[in-house]
Protein backbone atom coordinates (compact mmCIF):
# COMPACT_ATOMS: atom_id res chain seq x y z
CA UNK A 1 0.00 0.00 0.00
CA UNK A 2 2.76 2.41 1.03
CA UNK A 3 4.89 1.37 -1.94
CA UNK A 4 1.97 1.92 -4.30
CA UNK A 5 1.34 5.38 -2.86
CA UNK A 6 5.04 6.16 -3.20
CA UNK A 7 5.09 5.16 -6.86
CA UNK A 8 1.98 7.21 -7.64
CA UNK A 9 3.37 10.28 -5.86
CA UNK A 10 6.89 9.82 -7.20
CA UNK A 11 5.79 9.35 -10.82
CA UNK A 12 3.41 12.30 -10.40
CA UNK A 13 6.17 14.52 -9.05
CA UNK A 14 8.61 13.58 -11.83
CA UNK A 15 6.05 13.90 -14.64
CA UNK A 16 4.76 17.29 -13.46
CA UNK A 17 8.35 18.49 -13.01
CA UNK A 18 9.16 17.50 -16.60
CA UNK A 19 5.97 19.20 -17.85
CA UNK A 20 7.01 22.33 -15.94
CA UNK A 21 10.20 22.47 -17.97
CA UNK A 22 8.90 21.56 -21.42
CA UNK A 23 5.44 23.18 -21.47
CA UNK A 24 5.27 26.16 -23.82
CA UNK A 25 2.71 28.12 -21.81
CA UNK A 26 4.39 29.75 -18.77
CA UNK A 27 1.19 29.75 -16.70
CA UNK A 28 0.71 26.03 -17.30
CA UNK A 29 4.35 25.51 -16.31
CA UNK A 30 3.80 27.36 -13.03
CA UNK A 31 0.65 25.37 -12.28
CA UNK A 32 2.49 22.11 -12.90
CA UNK A 33 5.19 23.27 -10.52
CA UNK A 34 2.45 23.68 -7.87
CA UNK A 35 1.35 20.11 -8.57
CA UNK A 36 4.98 18.99 -8.09
CA UNK A 37 4.99 20.66 -4.67
CA UNK A 38 1.75 18.90 -3.73
CA UNK A 39 3.16 15.50 -4.77
CA UNK A 40 6.32 16.21 -2.76
CA UNK A 41 4.13 17.01 0.24
CA UNK A 42 2.51 13.60 -0.25
CA UNK A 43 5.96 11.96 -0.14
CA UNK A 44 6.65 13.84 3.12
CA UNK A 45 3.46 12.34 4.55
CA UNK A 46 4.70 8.87 3.59
CA UNK A 47 7.92 9.63 5.48
CA UNK A 48 5.80 10.39 8.56
CA UNK A 49 6.74 14.08 8.41
CA UNK A 50 3.23 15.53 8.52
CA UNK A 51 4.39 18.92 9.73
CA UNK A 52 6.86 19.21 6.87
CA UNK A 53 4.16 18.20 4.39
CA UNK A 54 1.75 20.86 5.59
CA UNK A 55 4.44 23.54 5.63
CA UNK A 56 5.50 22.48 2.14
CA UNK A 57 1.98 23.10 0.82
CA UNK A 58 1.43 26.25 2.88
CA UNK A 59 4.70 28.00 2.08
CA UNK A 60 5.70 26.75 -1.37
CA UNK A 61 2.42 25.87 -3.08
CA UNK A 62 0.29 28.40 -1.25
CA UNK A 63 2.50 31.45 -0.92
CA UNK A 64 5.59 31.44 -3.12
CA UNK A 65 3.91 29.96 -6.17
CA UNK A 66 1.07 32.49 -5.91
CA UNK A 67 3.70 35.17 -6.40
CA UNK A 68 5.13 33.31 -9.42
CA UNK A 69 1.70 32.92 -11.00
CA UNK A 70 0.94 36.55 -10.23
CA UNK A 71 4.06 37.81 -11.98
CA UNK A 72 3.59 35.56 -15.02
CA UNK A 73 -0.04 36.59 -15.40
CA UNK A 74 0.73 40.31 -15.06
CA UNK A 75 3.59 40.15 -17.56
CA UNK A 76 1.14 38.41 -19.91
CA UNK A 77 3.80 36.08 -21.27
CA UNK A 78 2.78 34.32 -24.44
CA UNK A 79 3.55 30.74 -25.34
CA UNK A 80 7.15 30.13 -26.32
CA UNK A 81 8.04 29.02 -29.84
CA UNK A 82 10.83 26.51 -30.38
CA UNK A 83 13.91 28.33 -31.68
CA UNK A 84 15.22 27.15 -35.09
CA UNK A 85 17.62 24.22 -34.96
CA UNK A 86 21.23 24.80 -35.99
CA UNK A 87 24.12 22.35 -36.36
CA UNK A 88 25.83 23.83 -33.35
CA UNK A 89 22.80 23.32 -31.13
CA UNK A 90 22.31 19.80 -32.44
CA UNK A 91 25.92 18.93 -31.57
CA UNK A 92 25.62 20.47 -28.08
CA UNK A 93 22.39 18.64 -27.29
CA UNK A 94 23.88 15.36 -28.60
CA UNK A 95 26.83 15.73 -26.21
CA UNK A 96 24.46 16.67 -23.41
CA UNK A 97 22.33 13.54 -23.94
CA UNK A 98 25.49 11.39 -23.99
CA UNK A 99 26.71 12.88 -20.71
CA UNK A 100 23.33 12.40 -19.00
CA UNK A 101 23.20 8.82 -20.25
CA UNK A 102 26.69 8.15 -18.89
CA UNK A 103 25.69 9.56 -15.49
CA UNK A 104 22.54 7.43 -15.38
CA UNK A 105 24.57 4.29 -16.08
CA UNK A 106 27.25 5.17 -13.52
CA UNK A 107 25.01 6.24 -10.60
CA UNK A 108 24.19 2.69 -9.37
CA UNK A 109 27.89 1.87 -9.38
CA UNK A 110 28.65 4.74 -7.00
CA UNK A 111 26.20 3.49 -4.41
CA UNK A 112 27.19 -0.18 -4.77
CA UNK A 113 30.37 -0.06 -2.79
CA UNK A 114 29.38 2.38 -0.08
CA UNK A 115 27.20 1.35 2.83
CA UNK A 116 24.37 3.74 3.40
CA UNK A 117 23.68 4.39 7.08
CA UNK A 118 20.76 2.27 8.21
CA UNK A 119 17.64 4.17 9.04
CA UNK A 120 17.52 4.48 12.79
CA UNK A 121 14.40 3.34 14.55
CA UNK A 122 12.07 6.31 14.60
CA UNK A 123 10.13 7.05 17.72
CA UNK A 124 6.36 7.11 17.90
CA UNK A 125 6.14 10.91 17.84
CA UNK A 126 8.63 11.36 14.97
CA UNK A 127 7.72 14.27 12.72
CA UNK A 128 4.97 15.63 14.93
CA UNK A 129 4.67 19.36 15.39
CA UNK A 130 5.77 19.16 19.02
CA UNK A 131 8.98 17.24 18.31
CA UNK A 132 9.91 19.35 15.28
CA UNK A 133 9.28 22.54 17.24
CA UNK A 134 11.32 21.36 20.23
CA UNK A 135 14.29 20.38 18.04
CA UNK A 136 14.03 23.68 16.19
CA UNK A 137 14.20 25.74 19.37
CA UNK A 138 16.90 23.71 21.17
CA UNK A 139 19.35 21.84 18.90
CA UNK A 140 18.92 24.05 15.84
CA UNK A 141 18.30 27.40 17.50
CA UNK A 142 21.21 29.21 15.84
CA UNK A 143 20.38 28.22 12.23
CA UNK A 144 16.73 28.97 12.94
CA UNK A 145 17.50 32.48 14.19
CA UNK A 146 19.95 33.12 11.36
CA UNK A 147 17.23 32.15 8.87
CA UNK A 148 14.77 34.49 10.50
CA UNK A 149 17.28 37.37 10.27
CA UNK A 150 17.73 36.53 6.58
CA UNK A 151 13.96 36.63 6.06
CA UNK A 152 13.70 39.88 8.00
CA UNK A 153 16.32 41.51 5.79
CA UNK A 154 14.37 40.32 2.74
CA UNK A 155 11.20 41.90 4.13
CA UNK A 156 12.97 45.19 4.83
CA UNK A 157 14.47 45.10 1.34
CA UNK A 158 11.01 44.58 -0.18
CA UNK A 159 9.60 47.50 1.79
CA UNK A 160 12.46 49.79 0.74
CA UNK A 161 12.08 48.78 -2.92
CA UNK A 162 8.35 49.44 -2.78
CA UNK A 163 8.90 52.84 -1.16
CA UNK A 164 11.50 53.89 -3.71
CA UNK A 165 9.06 53.63 -6.62
CA UNK A 166 6.56 55.95 -4.94
CA UNK A 167 9.22 58.66 -4.46
CA UNK A 168 10.34 58.52 -8.08
CA UNK A 169 6.88 58.37 -9.62
CA UNK B 1 -15.19 -2.53 10.32
CA UNK B 2 -12.94 0.50 10.79
CA UNK B 3 -13.17 1.14 7.06
CA UNK B 4 -16.97 1.07 7.23
CA UNK B 5 -17.00 3.54 10.14
CA UNK B 6 -14.61 5.86 8.30
CA UNK B 7 -16.66 5.69 5.11
CA UNK B 8 -19.84 6.40 7.07
CA UNK B 9 -18.27 9.49 8.60
CA UNK B 10 -17.05 10.74 5.22
CA UNK B 11 -20.44 10.06 3.61
CA UNK B 12 -22.24 11.78 6.49
CA UNK B 13 -20.18 14.97 6.21
CA UNK B 14 -20.20 14.93 2.42
CA UNK B 15 -23.97 14.56 2.06
CA UNK B 16 -24.55 17.07 4.84
CA UNK B 17 -22.37 19.77 3.28
CA UNK B 18 -22.86 19.16 -0.45
CA UNK B 19 -26.36 17.71 -0.40
CA UNK B 20 -28.14 19.50 2.44
CA UNK B 21 -26.34 22.65 3.59
CA UNK B 22 -25.01 24.04 0.29
CA UNK B 23 -28.34 24.02 -1.64
CA UNK B 24 -30.38 25.18 1.33
CA UNK B 25 -27.96 28.00 2.12
CA UNK B 26 -28.90 29.64 -1.17
CA UNK B 27 -32.50 29.62 -0.01
CA UNK B 28 -31.54 30.76 3.50
CA UNK B 29 -29.61 33.68 2.08
CA UNK B 30 -32.56 34.84 -0.02
CA UNK B 31 -35.00 34.47 2.84
CA UNK B 32 -32.66 36.18 5.31
CA UNK B 33 -32.10 39.13 2.97
CA UNK B 34 -35.87 39.36 2.37
CA UNK B 35 -36.50 39.34 6.11
CA UNK B 36 -33.98 42.10 6.68
CA UNK B 37 -35.24 44.23 3.81
CA UNK B 38 -38.92 43.70 4.66
CA UNK B 39 -39.70 41.64 1.57
CA UNK B 40 -41.31 38.23 1.20
CA UNK B 41 -38.42 36.54 -0.56
CA UNK B 42 -38.26 33.49 -2.74
CA UNK B 43 -41.75 31.93 -2.87
CA UNK B 44 -42.62 31.48 -6.57
CA UNK B 45 -41.43 27.97 -7.39
CA UNK B 46 -44.25 25.54 -6.66
CA UNK B 47 -45.22 21.95 -7.27
CA UNK B 48 -49.02 21.62 -7.72
CA UNK B 49 -49.49 24.90 -5.90
CA UNK B 50 -47.41 23.96 -2.86
CA UNK B 51 -44.54 26.40 -2.38
CA UNK B 52 -43.19 25.01 0.94
CA UNK B 53 -41.97 28.50 1.97
CA UNK B 54 -39.83 28.68 -1.15
CA UNK B 55 -37.89 25.50 -0.47
CA UNK B 56 -38.43 24.30 -4.04
CA UNK B 57 -36.21 27.13 -5.26
CA UNK B 58 -32.93 25.24 -4.79
CA UNK B 59 -34.40 22.43 -6.92
CA UNK B 60 -35.59 24.85 -9.60
CA UNK B 61 -32.21 26.58 -9.58
CA UNK B 62 -30.41 23.27 -10.00
CA UNK B 63 -32.58 22.30 -13.00
CA UNK B 64 -32.12 25.72 -14.56
CA UNK B 65 -28.35 25.74 -14.13
CA UNK B 66 -27.81 22.20 -15.38
CA UNK B 67 -29.77 22.86 -18.57
CA UNK B 68 -28.08 26.21 -19.24
CA UNK B 69 -25.50 26.62 -21.98
CA UNK B 70 -21.94 26.15 -20.78
CA UNK B 71 -20.19 29.12 -22.33
CA UNK B 72 -16.45 29.41 -22.85
CA UNK B 73 -15.34 32.79 -24.23
CA UNK B 74 -13.23 33.09 -27.35
CA UNK B 75 -9.51 33.13 -26.70
CA UNK B 76 -9.95 31.60 -23.27
CA UNK B 77 -7.81 28.72 -22.10
CA UNK B 78 -10.39 25.91 -22.29
CA UNK B 79 -8.75 23.45 -19.90
CA UNK B 80 -8.01 25.99 -17.18
CA UNK B 81 -11.37 27.66 -17.62
CA UNK B 82 -12.96 24.27 -16.92
CA UNK B 83 -10.86 23.16 -13.96
CA UNK B 84 -10.92 26.51 -12.10
CA UNK B 85 -14.38 26.00 -10.47
CA UNK B 86 -13.32 22.53 -9.29
CA UNK B 87 -10.12 23.93 -7.81
CA UNK B 88 -12.08 26.48 -5.80
CA UNK B 89 -14.62 23.90 -4.64
CA UNK B 90 -12.22 21.27 -3.31
CA UNK B 91 -10.21 23.14 -0.59
CA UNK B 92 -13.13 24.21 1.64
CA UNK B 93 -14.72 20.77 1.32
CA UNK B 94 -11.51 18.91 2.13
CA UNK B 95 -10.84 21.13 5.16
CA UNK B 96 -13.85 19.60 6.90
CA UNK B 97 -11.90 16.35 7.33
CA UNK B 98 -10.13 17.54 10.49
CA UNK B 99 -13.09 19.28 12.16
CA UNK B 100 -14.53 17.08 14.92
CA UNK B 101 -18.32 17.03 15.01
CA UNK B 102 -18.46 15.05 18.25
CA UNK B 103 -16.28 13.58 20.96
CA UNK B 104 -15.24 9.98 21.61
CA UNK B 105 -17.83 7.32 22.36
CA UNK B 106 -17.57 3.67 23.27
CA UNK B 107 -20.11 1.63 21.36
CA UNK B 108 -19.97 -2.17 21.73
CA UNK B 109 -16.46 -1.87 23.16
CA UNK B 110 -15.28 0.03 20.11
CA UNK B 111 -13.99 3.55 20.47
CA UNK B 112 -15.57 5.86 17.92
CA UNK B 113 -14.12 9.32 17.44
CA UNK B 114 -16.34 11.65 15.44
CA UNK B 115 -13.71 13.16 13.19
CA UNK B 116 -12.73 11.95 9.73
CA UNK B 117 -8.96 12.42 10.14
CA UNK B 118 -7.47 13.25 13.53
CA UNK B 119 -4.22 14.69 12.21
CA UNK B 120 -1.41 15.82 14.45
CA UNK B 121 -1.00 19.00 12.39
CA UNK B 122 -4.73 19.69 12.81
CA UNK B 123 -5.55 23.26 12.04
CA UNK B 124 -2.39 23.75 9.96
CA UNK B 125 -3.92 21.30 7.49
CA UNK B 126 -6.90 23.63 7.08
CA UNK B 127 -4.57 26.56 6.52
CA UNK B 128 -2.58 24.59 3.96
CA UNK B 129 -5.70 23.96 1.91
CA UNK B 130 -7.02 27.47 2.50
CA UNK B 131 -3.82 28.75 0.92
CA UNK B 132 -4.48 26.54 -2.11
CA UNK B 133 -7.98 28.05 -2.42
CA UNK B 134 -6.38 31.14 -3.98
CA UNK B 135 -5.75 29.26 -7.22
CA UNK B 136 -9.46 28.85 -8.01
CA UNK B 137 -10.14 32.59 -8.49
CA UNK B 138 -6.70 33.25 -9.95
CA UNK B 139 -6.95 30.57 -12.64
CA UNK B 140 -10.59 31.46 -13.34
CA UNK B 141 -9.73 35.12 -13.79
CA UNK B 142 -6.72 34.48 -15.96
CA UNK B 143 -8.23 31.76 -18.16
CA UNK B 144 -11.34 33.81 -18.98
CA UNK B 145 -9.36 36.16 -21.26
CA UNK B 146 -11.22 39.15 -19.88
CA UNK B 147 -9.76 42.23 -18.24
CA UNK B 148 -12.46 42.47 -15.58
CA UNK B 149 -11.90 38.85 -14.69
CA UNK B 150 -8.15 39.34 -14.36
CA UNK B 151 -8.69 42.40 -12.17
CA UNK B 152 -11.05 40.38 -9.97
CA UNK B 153 -8.51 37.58 -9.75
CA UNK B 154 -5.75 39.98 -8.73
CA UNK B 155 -7.94 41.60 -6.10
CA UNK B 156 -9.06 38.22 -4.79
CA UNK B 157 -5.56 36.80 -4.49
CA UNK B 158 -4.03 39.89 -2.89
CA UNK B 159 -6.86 40.01 -0.37
CA UNK B 160 -6.70 36.30 0.42
CA UNK B 161 -2.93 36.33 0.92
CA UNK B 162 -3.17 39.37 3.23
CA UNK B 163 -5.87 37.91 5.42
CA UNK B 164 -4.30 34.48 5.52
CA UNK B 165 -1.43 36.03 7.50
CA UNK B 166 -3.76 37.62 10.04
CA UNK B 167 -5.90 34.47 10.24
CA UNK B 168 -2.90 32.25 10.87
CA UNK B 169 -1.57 34.50 13.62
CA UNK B 170 -4.90 34.86 15.44
CA UNK B 171 -5.27 31.13 16.04
CA UNK B 172 -1.78 30.85 17.54
CA UNK B 173 -3.29 32.20 20.78
CA UNK B 174 -5.75 29.30 20.75
CA UNK B 175 -2.92 26.81 20.24
CA UNK B 176 -1.07 28.31 23.17
CA UNK B 177 -4.07 28.15 25.50
CA UNK B 178 -5.01 24.53 24.74
CA UNK B 179 -1.47 23.36 24.07
CA UNK B 180 -2.32 21.45 20.92
CA UNK B 181 -2.83 21.81 17.19
CA UNK B 182 -5.28 18.91 17.13
CA UNK B 183 -8.85 20.13 16.77
CA UNK B 184 -10.09 17.14 18.77
CA UNK B 185 -7.89 18.10 21.71
CA UNK B 186 -8.85 21.77 21.42
CA UNK B 187 -12.50 20.70 21.42
CA UNK B 188 -12.00 18.36 24.37
CA UNK B 189 -10.28 21.15 26.30
CA UNK B 190 -13.47 23.20 26.23
CA UNK B 191 -15.68 20.87 28.23
CA UNK B 192 -16.08 23.44 31.01
CA UNK B 193 -18.20 26.38 29.98
CA UNK B 194 -15.73 29.03 31.16
CA UNK B 195 -12.87 27.38 29.28
CA UNK B 196 -14.49 28.06 25.91
CA UNK B 197 -12.28 29.90 23.45
CA UNK B 198 -14.54 32.94 23.47
CA UNK B 199 -13.72 33.52 27.15
CA UNK B 200 -10.00 32.75 26.90
CA UNK B 201 -9.39 34.37 23.52
CA UNK B 202 -12.11 37.02 23.01
CA UNK B 203 -9.96 39.20 20.76
CA UNK B 204 -8.85 36.13 18.83
CA UNK B 205 -12.46 35.21 18.10
CA UNK B 206 -13.38 38.57 16.59
CA UNK B 207 -10.19 38.77 14.57
CA UNK B 208 -10.57 35.22 13.33
CA UNK B 209 -14.16 35.79 12.24
CA UNK B 210 -13.22 39.01 10.45
CA UNK B 211 -10.32 37.48 8.58
CA UNK B 212 -12.36 34.38 7.78
CA UNK B 213 -15.06 36.56 6.22
CA UNK B 214 -12.41 38.37 4.21
CA UNK B 215 -10.90 35.04 3.19
CA UNK B 216 -14.30 33.98 1.86
CA UNK B 217 -14.59 37.21 -0.18
CA UNK B 218 -18.15 37.99 0.92
CA UNK B 219 -19.61 41.44 1.59
CA UNK B 220 -18.16 43.60 3.18
CA UNK B 221 -14.99 42.15 1.66
CA UNK B 222 -16.28 41.33 -1.81
CA UNK B 223 -14.19 43.72 -3.90
CA UNK B 224 -13.06 40.68 -5.87
CA UNK B 225 -16.61 40.46 -7.23
CA UNK B 226 -17.55 44.12 -6.95
CA UNK B 227 -20.41 43.96 -9.46
CA UNK B 228 -20.70 47.77 -9.53
CA UNK B 229 -16.97 48.22 -10.22
CA UNK B 230 -15.61 45.26 -12.14
CA UNK B 231 -18.87 43.58 -13.26
CA UNK B 232 -18.52 40.28 -11.42
CA UNK B 233 -14.81 39.81 -11.07
CA UNK B 234 -13.22 36.44 -11.65
CA UNK B 235 -16.39 34.45 -12.42
CA UNK B 236 -17.72 36.96 -14.95
CA UNK B 237 -17.25 34.57 -17.89
CA UNK B 238 -18.87 31.57 -16.24
CA UNK B 239 -22.35 30.20 -16.76
CA UNK B 240 -24.43 27.19 -15.83
CA UNK B 241 -22.97 24.53 -13.54
CA UNK B 242 -19.50 26.07 -13.47
CA UNK B 243 -20.94 29.37 -12.26
CA UNK B 244 -22.87 27.71 -9.46
CA UNK B 245 -19.75 25.81 -8.39
CA UNK B 246 -18.18 29.10 -7.31
CA UNK B 247 -21.26 29.75 -5.24
CA UNK B 248 -21.16 26.22 -3.80
CA UNK B 249 -17.53 26.85 -2.86
CA UNK B 250 -18.56 30.04 -1.08
CA UNK B 251 -21.36 28.33 0.83
CA UNK B 252 -19.21 25.36 1.81
CA UNK B 253 -16.59 27.79 3.03
CA UNK B 254 -19.25 29.43 5.19
CA UNK B 255 -20.01 26.03 6.72
CA UNK B 256 -16.31 25.25 7.19
CA UNK B 257 -15.66 28.63 8.83
CA UNK B 258 -18.63 28.06 11.15
CA UNK B 259 -17.29 24.61 11.99
CA UNK B 260 -13.82 25.97 12.81
CA UNK B 261 -15.22 28.87 14.87
CA UNK B 262 -17.47 26.48 16.78
CA UNK B 263 -14.58 24.12 17.52
CA UNK B 264 -12.03 26.79 18.42
CA UNK B 265 -14.11 29.32 20.31
CA UNK B 266 -17.51 27.89 21.19
CA UNK B 267 -16.86 24.58 22.84
CA UNK B 268 -17.31 22.36 19.80
CA UNK B 269 -19.80 19.63 20.61
CA UNK B 270 -20.08 20.41 24.33
CA UNK B 271 -23.27 21.61 26.01
CA UNK B 272 -22.69 24.43 28.53
CA UNK B 273 -22.55 23.19 32.16
CA UNK B 274 -23.27 19.55 31.21
CA UNK B 275 -20.19 17.37 30.90
CA UNK B 276 -20.03 14.36 28.61
CA UNK B 277 -19.59 11.98 31.54
CA UNK B 278 -22.65 13.37 33.30
CA UNK B 279 -24.70 12.93 30.15
CA UNK B 280 -23.53 9.36 29.58
CA UNK B 281 -24.01 8.31 33.21
CA UNK B 282 -27.48 9.87 33.28
CA UNK B 283 -28.63 7.94 30.21
CA UNK B 284 -26.89 4.72 31.22
CA UNK B 285 -28.97 4.63 34.41
CA UNK B 286 -32.05 4.32 32.27
CA UNK B 287 -30.91 2.60 29.08
CA UNK B 288 -27.58 0.83 29.60
CA UNK B 289 -24.10 1.84 28.48
CA UNK B 290 -24.21 1.27 24.72
CA UNK B 291 -27.51 3.03 24.16
CA UNK B 292 -26.40 5.89 26.46
CA UNK B 293 -23.29 6.39 24.34
CA UNK B 294 -25.29 6.37 21.13
CA UNK B 295 -27.81 8.91 22.48
CA UNK B 296 -25.00 11.15 23.79
CA UNK B 297 -23.33 10.95 20.40
CA UNK B 298 -26.52 12.00 18.60
CA UNK B 299 -27.10 14.85 21.06
CA UNK B 300 -23.52 16.07 20.60
CA UNK B 301 -23.78 15.97 16.80
CA UNK B 302 -27.01 17.95 17.12
CA UNK B 303 -25.40 20.49 19.46
CA UNK B 304 -22.40 20.91 17.18
CA UNK B 305 -24.51 21.52 14.09
CA UNK B 306 -26.86 23.86 15.99
CA UNK B 307 -23.84 26.00 16.80
CA UNK B 308 -22.69 25.75 13.18
CA UNK B 309 -26.11 26.87 11.97
CA UNK B 310 -25.96 29.82 14.38
CA UNK B 311 -22.67 30.97 12.87
CA UNK B 312 -24.02 30.47 9.35
CA UNK B 313 -26.89 32.76 10.33
CA UNK B 314 -24.44 35.27 11.80
CA UNK B 315 -22.43 35.36 8.58
CA UNK B 316 -25.61 35.78 6.52
CA UNK B 317 -26.68 38.67 8.75
CA UNK B 318 -23.30 40.39 8.44
CA UNK B 319 -23.50 39.89 4.66
CA UNK B 320 -26.79 41.82 4.45
CA UNK B 321 -25.97 44.49 7.04
CA UNK B 322 -22.63 46.03 6.13
CA UNK B 323 -21.84 47.85 2.86
CA UNK B 324 -18.76 46.99 0.82
CA UNK B 325 -15.40 48.36 1.96
CA UNK B 326 -13.07 50.18 -0.39
CA UNK B 327 -10.03 48.19 -1.46
CA UNK B 328 -7.51 50.32 0.41
CA UNK B 329 -9.66 50.07 3.54
CA UNK B 330 -9.59 46.28 3.29
CA UNK B 331 -5.81 46.26 2.95
CA UNK B 332 -5.44 48.72 5.82
CA UNK B 333 -7.64 46.59 8.06
CA UNK B 334 -5.68 43.46 7.22
CA UNK B 335 -2.13 44.74 7.50
CA UNK B 336 -2.28 47.70 9.84
CA UNK B 337 -4.95 46.65 12.33
CA UNK B 338 -5.44 42.87 12.37
CA UNK B 339 -1.78 41.92 11.99
CA UNK B 340 -0.41 44.06 14.89
CA UNK B 341 -3.41 43.16 17.05
CA UNK B 342 -2.89 39.45 16.48
CA UNK B 343 0.79 39.79 17.40
CA UNK B 344 -0.26 41.65 20.55
CA UNK B 345 -2.76 38.89 21.26
CA UNK B 346 0.04 36.30 21.08
CA UNK B 347 2.23 38.39 23.41
CA UNK B 348 -0.51 38.90 26.00
CA UNK B 349 -1.54 35.24 25.86
CA UNK B 350 2.09 34.24 26.37
CA UNK B 351 2.51 36.53 29.37
CA UNK B 352 -0.71 35.29 30.98
CA UNK B 353 0.27 31.65 30.46
CA UNK B 354 3.71 32.36 31.93
CA UNK B 355 2.22 34.03 35.01
CA UNK B 356 -0.44 31.42 35.78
Amino acid sequence: MEILAFYILGVGAVVTAIVTVIHRNPVASALHLILTMVFLAGIFVLLNAHFMAVIQIMVYAGAIMVLFVFVIMLLNLQGEKWPPMTWKKLLVSFIGILLVGYCVIKIPGIFKGSILPMATQVTEDFGTTKVVGRRLFTDFLLPFEVTSILLLSAIIGAVILAKMKINKG
Amino acid sequence: MNLIIDLTKILFIFTLTMGVFAPILGWVERKQSALMQDRIGANRADIFGFTLIGLFHPLADAIKLITKEDFIPQGANKIMHTIAPFISLVPPLIAFAVIPFGGEYIINGRKISLVIADLDVGLLYIFAFASLAIYGPVIAGWASNNNWSLLGALRASAQMISYEVAMGLTVIGVFMVYGSLKLTEIGAGQEEFFKWGIFLQPLGFFMFLTSALAENKRIPFDVAEGESEIVAGYFLEYSGMKFIMFYMAEYIEIITISGIVTTLFFGGWHIPFISTNALISFFSLLLGDTLANIITMIIHIGVFFTKVIFFIWLQMTIRWTVPRFRYDQIMKLGWKILLPLSLLNILVTGIVILLT
